[in-house]
């Protein structure tokens, strides 16, 4: 499908949706949010640390990257790197970082290539005193198979618009690490448009931070499509997590899977997640599922989940989500204990067990071994400290 | 030898219109070597004996002792009694979502016995274990109770029974929801464990089908929160003839 048909494919079945206002590139036409809009009033607009004023700046976060063999990494003007294609910012944050950014980054995989080892990009924040400005595009050619990491670290204020590409036939295993120090803000727009028969499997990981609000919004350029979101989220005393997740079913025989899990413990952790699946009527024949699952660990967190599913044709393969918040189970952590085990070893079994089907996705296994690590750092500093 | 002790247990549980007083003056002692089975028509709290005696938090115990070889049981954590040696084979036993049953049972093992088992005999324990109760070895990497059957679950338990190797096993229905494939199955477990020395092993169930496979030494039948006749086997027999009509006419009764 070329780029007209698709533009002409939306615009014949335009959809009102609330929830998603048009994607557009121009400042204006995002206004500054009172707070109380449907797509921000979870946010603590306060605490985004004026992320949402027009200031530009010149600051970057510190980058490391490793780049096996035909991976380039090149800087594109912000106009050449629209050129590319994707869709247009949702909202003002991702409209200021593609102002404010002055130029992209742009990691180019060529087509018909296959990259065994993983892609890594470290961004580190080294200052809070000024706003860093970022814009990425990650672009997989035709039938390429790759895996990129981005993995985000340090102290920073942070707003970043990221196009990914992904090319007909492609398999992209996408990973942002965010592991914030714990006066870190970030926000992230993730605009990724599959191609046809292509796959984008995305993963998320958001550890640390003050606060972290990202919205991955997927659609497809061409039936056959699947894009699979996996999220996992810990967040602590005060931390505010954010995931906003968008499927737009542009095309036939679309697949979209979407697993967010989180964790939450400590007084005010707040977490939100936001799933939205838009079946248009040109997307026939899909199939899609959403879940997220909340466990919360301690008293005075709390976390929203709120799945969304809108459907303009009937004529699909299947659709549906599950959304959960829960406690601790008493009746699992009996049943454990009841077996000689500590009551420690009890909840730490109950809650890697909880992560563990997203963990063993993960096929980096340094990442998957440090994700583990890293969740079990998590507990020691809350729900087990309590209990020794 | 060993001796679990219950004497005058009286338990509650609180609900929402206040509490309502569930075993009324529990007297049973089980020595090693005896297997006593708890025989009882629904709601007499049968069940609430076996898992006050584990120590389920939804339980209050208002009054009596119990003691595992001279050891307060009660003073203990759940984890703590299970350490002292009690196991609970559970009617409805949990699901824990990505805990494998591997993991499961090392990490039981490990806390019951101090220390990790030794790798190479442990995993040809679970394997047999699992194979004595017909479970596939691959059982062992599901997740613990997530999607088993009525039966694995009970298989499970009394694989469970056997790596663990407790001083008293308590069973609570565990014959409930088996065909008569899985109770021998079952059953042939619960005796293997029973043959061991200084095992002690309080069945509790509705029926009398399973005493067929597991001949007991003592049958005490329960009724309204406390035992209300002991005997031998041929006491099951009667229950199995006349059912517990006779029993809840005298509770009535007095």
């Amino acid at each position: 499908m070329s780029a007209a048909a698709i533009s002409d494919a939306l615009e014949q079945v335009h959809v009102e949706s609330h929830l998603h206002p048009e994607p557009t590139f121009d400042l204006e036409a995002h206004p500054v949010p009172t707070g109380r809009e449907e797509v921000w009033r979870f946010t603590p607009l306060k605490r985004l640390r004026g992320l949402l004023e027009d200031v530009p700046s010149v600051e970057t976060l510190e980058w490391k990257e490793s780049l096996p063999a035909g991976v380039t990494l090149t800087r594109f003007s912000t106009e050449d790197a629209i050129a590319l294609g994707g869709t247009a910012p949702f909202d003002r944050l991702g409209a200021l970082a593609v102002k404010n950014a002055g130029g992209a980054l742009v990691l180019d995989i060529p087509s018909d290539t296959e990259v065994d080892e993983p892609v890594r990009l470290l961004l580190h924040g080294t200052a809070l005193d000024a706003t860093v400005w970022g814009h990425l595009v990650v672009r997989i050619g035709t039938h390429s198979k790759a895996t990129v990491v981005v993995e985000h670290s340090g102290s920073t204020t942070y707003n970043a618009f990221t196009t990914v590409l992904v090319g007909d036939g492609a398999h992209l295993d996408l990973v942002h690490v965010n592991d914030w120090a714990d006066d870190a803000v970030h926000a992230e727009q993730i605009n990724a448009r599959v191609g046809r028969d292509a796959t984008l499997r995305q993963f998320e990981f958001t550890l640390g931070g003050d606060l972290v609000r990202t919205s991955t919004n997927v659609d497809y350029a061409g039936p056959g499509g699947t894009a699979e979101l996996f999220g996992l989220y810990f967040a602590d005393a005060g931390q505010h997590f954010e995931h906003r997740l968008f499927v737009d079913h542009t095309a036939p025989k679309t697949v979209s899977n979407v697993v967010y899990k989180g964790a939450l413990q400590g007084e005010k952790a707040h977490t939100v997640w936001v799933g939205n699946v838009l079946i248009r009527k040109v997307a026939e024949g899909i199939e899609t599922y959403e879940e997220n699952r909340n466990l919360i660990l301690t008293e005075g967190c709390h976390a929203d989940s709120i799945p969304n599913l809108e459907i303009e044709t009937g004529e699909i393969a299947g659709a549906g989500h599950a959304s959960a918040v829960g406690r601790f189970d008493d009746e699992q952590l009996f049943y454990l204990r009841s077996r000689g085990i500590e009551e420690k070893e009890a909840r730490k079994l109950v809650v890697r067990g909880f992560f563990d089907d997203l963990i063993r996705k993960v096929t980096i296994p340094d990442l998957a071994e440090k994700l583990s690590g890293q969740v079990e750092e998590e507990l020691k500093r809350h729900v087990l400290a309590e209990l020794s | 030898m060993s001796t679990l002790e219950i004497k005058d247990l009286q338990v509650q549980v609180n609900t929402e219109d206040g509490p309502i007083e569930i075993l009324k003056g529990v007297t049973l002692t089980i020595n090693s070597g005896e297997t006593h089975a708890i025989m009882g028509p629904n709601g007499s709290g049968k069940s609430t004996l076996a898992y006050s005696i584990a120590g389920h938090p939804r339980y209050e115990v208002t009054g009596g002792t119990v003691t595992l070889d001279g050891e307060d049981v009660l003073t203990m954590s759940v984890d703590e009694r299970a350490r002292a040696g009690l196991f609970l084979a559970m009617q409805y036993p949990v699901e824990v979502p990505g805990v494998s049953v591997s993991n499961f049972l090392r990490t039981a093992k490990t806390a019951i016995d101090g220390e990790a088992p030794k790798l190479r005999t442990w995993v040809k324990d679970v394997n047999g274990a699992l194979e004595k109760m017909n479970l596939d070895t691959t059982f062992s990497q599901r997740s613990v109770n997530e999607g088993f059957s009525g039966g694995e679950k009970k298989r499970h338990e009394i694989a469970q029974l056997d790596l663990l190797d407790p001083k008293v096993a308590i069973l609570d229905e565990t014959d409930s929801g088996l065909d008569i494939d899985a109770l021998k199955v079952v059953s042939d477990g619960v005796n293997r464990f029973r043959e061991r020395d200084n095992k002690g092993v309080l069945l509790i169930t509705h029926y009398t089908r399973i005493l067929r496979y597991i001949q007991p030494d003592h049958v005490h039948v329960f009724v309204a929160g406390k035992v209300a006749e002991s005997g031998g086997p041929e006491l099951a027999e009667e229950l199995e003839a006349n059912g517990y009509d006779r029993f809840l006419k005298a509770v009535t009764a007095g």
